[in-house]
């Protein structure tokens, strides 16, 4: 009897750290974006809506998803198709593109800057574009993997035993996996428009809009960055841009969301 | 491929995974029209058998096959691309696990055609009928057929995917273990379907019970350690076996 009321105590102690955790998260979660929301839409009159720096993230975001996925698509088909038995090849793609995933943004900054500078390019929509295509191809592949690990073996068997060619049976495979890899490359969207330390030197910042390639440009985290310390009205400026950012990345979250919810329901 | 009357067959095959031996030699004749089971222990070489009548071991590494899968005059093993997608369409698959294609009911029966172009389009509701009546899935699925495949139960995904093997018209149909995954009332109707087709196709049926195989097979082959122990008629094989190994196999000394 003794015992059991120890494993009692034991239980309830567990239960309650677990509650606390989960307290501590939702507390952070809900006063970053109270704290975003609040003033950031205080702040956010017609004429402070940051047209620039919004309009530079979506020309760098945009074409770097879409070269992005144009890389990233293809090394997960062939992971899929082509994955063996034996574990060497696999492996190793595993570990380059997760040591990738964790290279912290700034580090890509840097190397992208390096490149730059050798080839004698400035700060630019395209540096930015190159920087954020270096940055989103992990990402992708990463999530892009885990849907692809779970497309089952007999499915492609199923395929090829009925006569199929490797391309008609990627063509099925794509059925199965769109979906999930849709909500992952959204996600990996989500992700690189935030990044801030990767842009920093390899878009620059500029108050007026980029109109060429060439054109240094800003971004919304670059704007949050640079008005942020700066006299007033400045910080405002600062969260009207953390505002719009954040409800593009929800916004992208919460597509994602939907899509897989929407799609696996057909296909689960 | 009409000059295939010829029943399939397997000489002299030898299959090893990275240098180690899973068959040996092995020389065996699937008789047309009849169910041919494959008993052994598990690890005995059986999957690999019957994976390499359709050289489905595309994913394997550092495999090494000598010898011939003979179907007419075509040799599985030596086939081209070209012509080993035209054997694969003539040796069906059905897989352990049911495995629908992520597709509705209707797409899952109609692919196999779609891609060989083998009818036109007005055809294919008669031919997707015509398959689904034949394992038994119309009256079930009749009012559904665009609804997606996996909503099915596990029983009636295992006969969709029998309906989708027997829609491109093989003539031979593998078996690997497909009733394994299924409640016992399934698999009896699954099992029932193979008595009832054996008179159009010919069927290759790997099993782990020996029950199945008694119940079911017109032939039979035992296999151990990746040979072939002894093979005949399955009255013969499982009432008087002439082999010691094969009389030890049934009345299960080993397993």
């Amino acid at each position: 009897m003794k015992k059991l009321g120890k494993r009692h105590l034991g239980e309830a102690l567990v239960r309650v750290l677990m509650l606390l955790s989960v307290l501590i998260v939702l507390l952070v979660v809900v006063s970053i974006l109270g704290i975003i929301l609040l003033r950031g839409i205080k702040s956010l009159t017609p004429e402070m809506i940051p047209w620039p720096a919004l309009l530079g993230s979506l020309y760098i975001v945009i074409p770097a998803s879409v070269i992005g996925a144009c890389i990233s698509v293809p090394v997960m088909f062939y992971i899929t198709m082509y994955k063996k038995r034996s574990d060497t090849f696999p492996y190793l793609a595993r570990l380059a593109y997760d040591v990738l995933y964790g290279t912290p943004g700034i580090v890509y900054g840097a190397f992208a800057f390096t490149l730059m500078v050798y080839v004698g390019m400035r700060a630019s929509v395209m540096g930015g574009i190159l920087v954020t295509v270096l940055l989103i191809i992990p990402i992708m592949i990463r999530s892009g993997d885990e849907i692809a690990r779970n497309v089952p073996d007999e499915m492609i068997e199923a395929a090829y035993s009925l006569g199929a060619t490797p391309w008609e049976t990627l063509k099925v495979i794509l059925r199965q996996i769109l979906p999930g890899m849709t909500t992952a490359f959204l996600l990996a969207i989500g992700r690189a428009i935030g990044e801030a330390a990767a842009v920093m030197f390899t878009a620059g910042f500029s108050d007026t809009m980029a109109v060429r390639l060439s054109d240094p440009a800003a971004t919304l985290p670059m704007a949050v960055f640079n008005w942020i310390t700066m006299p007033d009205p400045f910080p405002d400026k600062a969260y009207a841009a953390a505002f719009v950012l954040t409800v593009l990345v929800l916004l992208l979250s919460l597509c994602g969301r939907w899509v897989s919810r929407r799609f696996t329901q057909n296909n689960l | 491929m009409n000059e295939m009357q010829a029943p399939l067959s397997v000489r002299d095959l030898s299959v090893a995974i990275g240098g180690n031996p899973i068959l040996r030699q092995v020389n065996l004749t699937f008789p047309r029209n009849r169910i041919t089971c494959i008993i052994g222990p598990s690890g005995c070489g059986k999957s690999t058998l019957l994976k390499t009548l359709n050289r489905m071991h595309y994913n394997v590494e550092g495999l090494q096959v000598s010898g011939s899968v003979l179907l007419g005059t075509h040799d599985v093993i030596r086939a081209n691309d070209q012509e080993l997608l035209e054997l694969r369409r003539n040796i069906g698959l059905v897989p352990q696990k049911p495995c629908p294609l992520p597709m509705s009911i209707f797409d899952n029966v109609a692919y196999g055609c779609r891609i060989h172009g083998m009818y036109r389009k007005k055809e294919l509701p008669d031919v997707v009928e015509k398959y689904l009546t034949e394992v038994g899935l119309w009256d079930e699925v009749k009012d559904r057929l665009g609804s997606p495949a996996v909503r099915l139960s596990l029983g009636q995904q295992q006969r969709l995917c029998l309906a989708r093997t027997l829609a491109v018209e093989p003539e031979y149909i593998l078996a690997d273990e497909s009733t394994s995954a299924l409640d016992p009332l399934s698999s009896k109707t699954v099992e029932d379907l193979f008595i009832k087709l054996k008179k159009d196709y010919s069927i290759i049926m790997v099993t782990h019970t020996l029950h199945q195989a008694r119940r079911i097979a017109d032939y039979a082959v035992f296999l151990y350690l990746g040979e072939v122990i002894e093979e005949g008629p399955a009255a013969d094989l499982f009432n008087t076996p002439r082999e010691e190994l094969t009389r030890n196999y049934l009345t299960g000394t080993f397993s």
